[in-house]
């Protein structure tokens, strides 16, 4: 009988089984839920301050200025990032090296003292001026904390950094291109600039737009930072309310809920970046009859 | 002038102390197809390369068209122009690659368009024409719209052969057009081939097809270590081999 049962060709074939997954994804749960409890059921956690500042218009307005910040700085740092690049795979040393000096100093030191050497620009140059060196020709000239003030130091300072950073994303995207794409546009008569904008480049897009976002996120995070130089973004707004109410966890917390949020909303735009420069590349994008159906057949 | 479309003269390149071409020189007239065969590893396809100035040469000169290729010669030497220029003069040359290299993030239209607009500077709606005008000529007007990706091999080398063509060359140059192809689609590459060499165009073709180089080649040139070994018509060359190099390859070809 059980032999019969087994020649059958009416058998059903079953997927590997996984039980041990709903073990783990128990446990987790059970940790998770018991950590929030932790927390929610903590008596030095007052609610009613988290819930009062949670919309307050001084959190909320340090989240735009979070926000605007960070897309300022990453617009100027990935155009740099892009310059960089470019430099550093240049046939000329002396671009070679400038671009490698600029990336192994603003990567060898700490962001944090970046952010405060910009805001103390004032300390050691009082005063800037454009003009001529070693004559008295001056174009202009001004005193440097009315030029710079420590928003314009906190931009400039993450926004060289993260140049540094994501130079190398870029460089890594361009070099993942195929060299034969290179020769094609040469071989059409196409100028260097021009192959590296509409050929190179959108092709090395795919490579660099998830890394990208991740650097993204740190950068939203990383302003933060800018409180030591009184930058009024969402971190210094949400401790210079509990300096005065003491209440410090609770403002965290309400502060921590906020970039939580940020971070998880700029996921979208990178997806659909992610499919934009994914076109053509894609086997699952196949429209009629793709490599998908080709390689089924063989 | 005369007609010569392409003047080659004792051609020298070297990478390192390893001489890849030993002095190469022949000519190609206008509307003729010039078939160049011989071992992997034998300068061929690098000499194509030195054609177009996608390799840069060490001794020698190359003339496309009447015009010094890539240099400009100062007194005894040779002076490398600048890129803008060479992108110039490749405008003239067109290319096929074994491995196609069509754009992937382009459709196969804009694969075509894309340097007549802008490198020529033809107006989109032009460009358009004669893109559509240049995938019908090789069989693949209602692929128009497909990624690379979505095309076969041959479908996509004969997109790259339309590709150079709407630069409007003088001159199409073939790196082992069919070698990267399944049997079964090289057929298709070397019916579009024909049907240039038909139409009057100047090729010079790198191939492994003896068939094709019997059918269409005016001149045959077989190279061996970086130098020809013989030159002369398809039947001269492939049928009645003079060279006991020539022979030994041909022997294993065919």
């Amino acid at each position: 009988m059980a032999q019969e049962e087994f020649n059958s060709d009416d058998v059903v074939a079953v997927p590997l089984r996984h039980p041990w997954r709903w073990v783990f994804g128990g446990i987790a749960s059970a940790l998770l839920l018991g950590f929030i409890w932790a927390i929610y059921s903590a008596p030095a956690i007052d609610h009613s301050v988290i819930t009062q500042f949670m919309l307050d218009p001084r959190i909320l307005e340090g989240m735009s200025v979070t926000l605007w910040v960070t897309v300022v700085c990453m617009f100027i740092a990935t155009v740099l990032a892009t310059i960089l690049a470019i430099m550093k795979l240049s046939e000329n040393p002396l671009q070679r090296l400038l671009a490698t000096g600029f990336i192994e100093f603003f990567r060898g030191t700490p962001l944090l003292l970046q952010i405060v050497f910009w805001g103390y620009l004032g300390i050691i140059f009082p005063n800037l001026f454009v003009g001529i060196p070693f004559t008295d020709i001056i174009f202009f000239s001004g005193q440097t904390s009315q030029l710079i003030p420590a928003i314009l130091a906190g931009i400039i300072a993450l926004s060289l950094n993260e140049a540094a950073y994501s130079a190398e994303i870029v460089r890594a995207g361009i070099l993942a291109v195929d060299s034969g794409q290179v020769e094609a546009a040469k071989s059409l008569g196409m100028s260097g600039g021009y192959t590296m904008r509409r050929i190179v480049l959108p092709q090395a897009m795919r490579v660099i737009i998830p890394p990208l976002g991740n650097e993204f996120i740190g950068m939203l995070k990383n302003t933060s930072l800018l409180q030591v130089i009184a930058v009024a973004e969402l971190y210094t707004q949400a401790s210079t309310i509990s300096s005065a109410n003491l209440a410090q966890i609770e403002l965290l917390i309400v502060s921590g809920f906020w970039y939580l949020v940020m971070t998880t909303v700029l996921g979208f735009p990178q997806r659909a970046l992610e499919r934009k420069y994914g076109r053509g590349f894609s086997v699952v994008g196949a429209r009629t009859e793709g490599r998908a159906f080709k390689v089924g057949k063989r | 002038m005369s007609n010569l479309m392409v003047e080659a003269r004792s051609v020298r390149k070297h990478y390192g102390s390893n001489e890849v071409l030993k002095g190469i020189s022949l000519t190609v007239e206008q509307g003729e197809v010039l078939c160049i065969i011989g071992p992997s590893g034998s300068g061929k396809s690098t000499f194509l390369r030195c054609l177009n100035h996608l390799e840069s040469i060490n001794g020698g000169r190359i003339s496309v068209n009447g015009e010094l290729m890539g240099y400009r010669q100062s007194g005894t030497v040779l002076l490398e122009m600048k890129p803008s220029e060479i992108a110039r003069q490749r405008q003239a040359i067109g290319m096929v690659f074994q491995r196609f290299n069509l754009f992937p993030h382009m459709t196969a239209l804009q694969n075509v368009i894309e340097a007549p607009i802008g490198v020529s500077g033809v107006s989109a709606v032009e460009a358009k024409k004669l893109g559509t005008e240049l995938l019908t000529q090789v069989g693949l007007a209602e692929k128009a719209d497909h990624y690379p990706s979505q095309l076969s091999g041959g479908q996509q080398q004969r997109v790259a052969i339309a590709r150079a063509l709407a630069m409007k060359p003088k001159l199409m140059l073939f790196d082992e057009p069919t070698s990267a192809l399944d049997p079964e689609l090289v057929g298709d590459v070397l019916d579009v081939m024909k049907g240039l060499a038909k139409a009057g165009m100047t090729m010079i073709v790198v191939t492994h097809e003896m068939g094709f180089a019997r059918e269409v080649a005016d001149k045959v040139v077989f190279i061996d270590k970086g130098q020809i070994v013989e030159m002369g018509t398809p039947k001269e060359v492939l049928d009645h081999p003079q060279e006991a190099r020539t022979k030994a390859f041909l022997n294993k070809v065919l």
